[in-house]
């Protein structure tokens, strides 16, 4: 594959180089301002919300609880 | 009297000898050799490529996003201090205009995250507003429906719902329950020390009025369905609200989303920006 690329480049080889790096940056460009902002907000490291569900039931559980509860006037359910 | 035929060249024993273009050694089945082998070395070109491209990915979600998301905010903080200066009212006074989607609402300081921890809260927690800074939530339509926060029934602490039929959870010093969701790792990474919150900390809110000291009492690991932390009274769908909260909801443990981190805290004080910067901001006490 890149083989047959630097066989297909016109030019003597300092130009071939220059024309590789242009390449380079190019593609680099396009991942990091096209392919990779699309592909962002379907990564699970990026969800910091707690609505996974739309519907809630009428006495949610609540997870493992490590300290102490959200409100002191309450108690978490377990 | 023959010449005996040792000047013969032999074809066998030196074949690039004869001066021929290419050397004609190939044995049969030799073609399927040459295809099997570029398909190999195409297969392991594409193969380090894509490993290339992944850590590439890597650099832009740790990284790149950052330089977005830092941008975003120097554009909010000049914003949030022209509000300021022109004296408007904060998102939450009687008559304000519900903000728009990615709008700055509030400055949020927290000494325990380091003396220059500042960002701009902005307007909602979609991906876009996210990108911009942490986010303030929003309860979705039918969740705001089943808490009892639309209609005639609604508490008075209830938001004005937003075009889209969500209800705002509550504004800085608001009763009810102020929800902030942030990044955890990634667009500047907001909440990244997140777990280092203690009880006593404070979480400094600065609307274009009032300082609010919110004072953190507690932090949890909860499941990413448990939504529940965000009700006005959290965990009491339906309750009315007499206390004002606050909630901070980050993903956890970093680089996962198996789990939500929830740092809960609740109003100690506020006093108007006309009175200076509160001792919290310096202190980081409550």
């Amino acid at each position: 594959m890149y083989g047959w690329l630097w066989r297909h480049l016109p030019g003597p080889w300092p130009v071939r180089l220059v024309e590789t790096l242009a390449l380079v940056v190019g593609v680099v460009a396009l991942l990091f301002y096209v392919v990779f902002p699309a592909a962002d907000p379907h990564l699970p490291f990026n969800d910091v919300t707690v609505n996974t569900p739309t519907t809630i039931s009428p006495a949610p559980t609540t997870g493992p609880t490590t300290a102490t509860s959200p409100a002191p006037a309450t108690s978490a359910a377990p | 009297m023959s010449d005996p035929p040792v000047e013969a060249p032999d074809d066998d024993l030196i074949p690039y000898a004869s001066g021929d273009v290419a050397p004609r050694r190939h044995r049969r089945g030799s073609r399927v050799l040459d295809v099997i082998a570029l398909v190999l070395r195409t297969t392991g070109e594409l193969a380090m490529t894509l490993g290339v491209v992944i850590l590439l990915f890597v650099v832009y979600e740790l990284y790149f996003t950052g330089i977005a998301t830092q941008r975003a905010q120097h554009h909010l903080e000049q914003q949030f201090a022209q509000d300021i200066r022109a004296h408007r009212p904060p998102v939450s006074a009687p008559g304000s205009p519900v903000p728009e989607l990615g709008s700055g609402i509030a400055v949020m300081y927290a000494p325990r995250l380091g003396s220059s921890w500042k960002f701009v809260v902005v307007e909602g927690t979609g991906t876009d507003q996210l990108a911009k800074g942490p986010g303030h939530w929003d309860y979705p339509p039918d969740l705001a429906r089943a808490l009892g926060l639309v209609g005639p029934t609604a508490p008075p602490s209830a938001q004005k719902p937003l075009p889209d039929g969500s209800v705002p959870s509550a504004y800085p010093g608001d009763v009810g329950n102020f929800v902030v969701s942030g990044h955890r790792t990634t667009h500047s990474h907001p909440f990244y020390d997140a777990d280092k919150f203690q009880p006593g900390d404070a979480i400094v809110v600065e609307t274009t009025t009032t300082w609010y000291v919110y004072k953190v009492t507690g932090q949890q690991s909860v499941l990413p369905s448990d939504v529940a932390v965000t009700y006005p009274v959290p965990d009491q769908p339906g309750a009315v609200p007499t206390q004002k909260l606050i909630t901070l909801t980050t993903c956890n443990p970093r680089y996962s989303a198996s789990h939500r981190l929830v740092i809960s805290g609740v109003l100690a004080y506020q006093q108007p920006l006309s009175a200076g910067n509160p001792a919290a901001l310096t202190t980081g006490e409550a």
